[in-house]
């Protein structure tokens, strides 16, 4: 017991760095993601290919991958050469891969809607921008809620990926007491750390899932 | 264009609209007085639905024009050209109509008070304590006022389509058009739907109602026109084109549906 209260304040620490990284990675990268959702989807042939291809370059390589090139390569890539510090180099990356993740998950959910309630919007008089906020993705919301449950736990556990630019995220705090006095033990209560993160977020989502149950599409 | 009449309230003249290489229109003309119940018949891929969609913008035509009370929505000039109004013209004029669709179309998410309330606050800026009593007053006409604050999904496919058509006179058009309104209902739902619109065309709305129900088009609409192929091939008074068909189009149509 007496170890347990040891090690805690370390692993505590760490799962702070670990929730700051969620939390803003999750606050930024959603509103991008609708972002350029939207952009994607929209009549503007050539914004809409720039994202496909953003998408593209940030699916299609290894979030480890980008965030070692933002913190090590940036700095000597000519005009946009800046040399950010950890903390930020890791939630730019973690920023602009989820961002893309999140995209897809609103494109799926807002080419979901069927074209008669654009066309009901429409008559009544309603523009585009007005038909999106009150009609579309009020609807589109309840319909990714799952989609977005999954992508959201996935990133509580993304986090350890920090590790590589040797910030001391939970896991990275539970291997360095592993190491140091032999014993597994922080790596148990590292894991009941993650799933207590997960619980909490799966608990938010089902309520909003309940909350949008009041209706059926 | 020669100056309409205070009682025209849609001039389309010449109206052609393609699906890619498909000419659905080709040339449809229709003047429609105001309080006119006009009743579009004819089989299916005859372009009536289509014409409606034309009508209020939900399609775009190739050739023609299209002034609805007297303003341009839509013409062609001498080049062959097609003009729209502007934007903020485009949807003003627009909406001097309503719409009620085949499938409702109804918001899924809010309930039937938010459904009829929504395009007056957002689009016509009102004020919900002045929404409200409008709606409510709507909703007894159709006979839903219980239903005030359910989702649609709870609703039969008859009420909903009351909702729909409550929904589109909150927006106050002086044109209402209906397509295909009870085609998607179960056979013992569409008498209520028809006598709500029935009671609204006493009350001298202008409408014109892509239908199938021919016994409706014959007792309430004022005119009937009949289309096949893109073209009206036969347009007069419902009681007169129901009795004696001039067409032998129509004619073989009718003793299909009748």
């Amino acid at each position: 017991m007496n170890y347990l209260a040891d090690i805690l304040p370390p692993l505590l620490q760490g799962s702070g760095v670990t929730l700051q990284v969620f939390l803003i990675t999750f606050v930024l990268a959603v509103p991008l993601g609708l972002a350029l959702a939207l952009i994607r989807i929209s009549r503007f042939t050539f914004l809409s290919t720039l994202v496909n291809g953003y998408i593209w370059l940030m699916r299609g390589t290894p979030l480890m991958l980008q965030m070692l090139f933002i913190y090590f390569a940036l700095p000597f890539i000519p005009v946009i050469g800046v040399r950010l510090p950890d903390f930020p180099s890791a939630i730019v990356a973690f920023v602009l891969n989820y961002s893309a993740y999140f995209a897809e998950i609103f494109r799926a959910g807002i080419q979901s809607i069927e074209r008669g309630q654009y066309e009901g919007a429409k008559v009544l008089g309603l523009t585009y921008p007005q038909t999106m906020r009150h009609i579309v993705l009020p609807q589109v919301l309840k319909r990714i809620l799952p989609p977005m449950s999954n992508e959201t736990i996935t990133l509580v556990k993304d986090t350890s990926l920090i590790y590589v630019l040797a910030m001391n995220d939970l896991l990275r705090a539970a291997r360095g007491i592993v190491q140091r006095d032999f014993t597994t033990m922080p790596f148990v209560v590292a894991a009941a750390f993650y799933l207590f993160m997960t619980l909490v977020l799966t608990y938010g989502f089902q309520r909003l899932e309940k909350k949008y149950a009041v209706y059926d599409d | 264009m020669t100056s309409p009449s205070n009682h025209l309230m849609i001039h389309a003249v010449d109206v052609h609209k393609r699906f890619g290489p498909v000419e659905v229109l080709k040339g449809v003309s229709l003047d429609v007085d105001r309080g006119e119940v006009i009743a579009v018949i004819g089989p299916s891929g005859s372009g009536k639905s289509t014409f409606l969609r034309c009508l209020i913008h939900l399609e775009t035509i190739h050739r023609g024009s299209i002034a609805i009370e007297g303003e341009s929505l839509v013409s062609t000039n001498a080049q062959g050209q097609c003009r729209y109004a502007a934007p903020a013209d485009l949807s003003r004029i627009c909406r001097k109509m309503g719409m009620v669709f085949q499938h409702f179309n109804l918001f899924p998410h809010l309930t039937v008070l938010q459904n009829i309330i929504e395009a007056p606050l957002t689009v016509k800026g009102a004020r919900l304590d002045e929404i409200v009593p409008k709606a409510e007053a709507l909703l007894r006409k159709v006979g839903l006022f219980d239903k005030r604050d359910a989702y649609s999904s709870r609703l039969s496919g008859g009420q909903k389509q009351r909702v729909a058509i409550a929904r589109a006179l909150a927006m106050e058009p002086d044109i209402m058009l209906f397509d295909e309104p009870t085609s998607a209902l179960d056979p013992e739902l569409t008498g209520e739907v028809l006598n709500t619109m029935r009671a609204l065309a006493e009350e001298r709305m202008t409408m014109i109602v892509v239908t199938h129900e021919m016994a409706f088009a014959r007792e309430v609409a004022g005119r009937a026109v009949f289309m096949d192929g893109g073209v009206i091939v036969e347009s007069r008074p419902a009681r007169e084109l129901f009795a004696a068909p001039e067409h032998p189009r129509t004619r073989a149509f009718l003793e299909k549906m009748l």
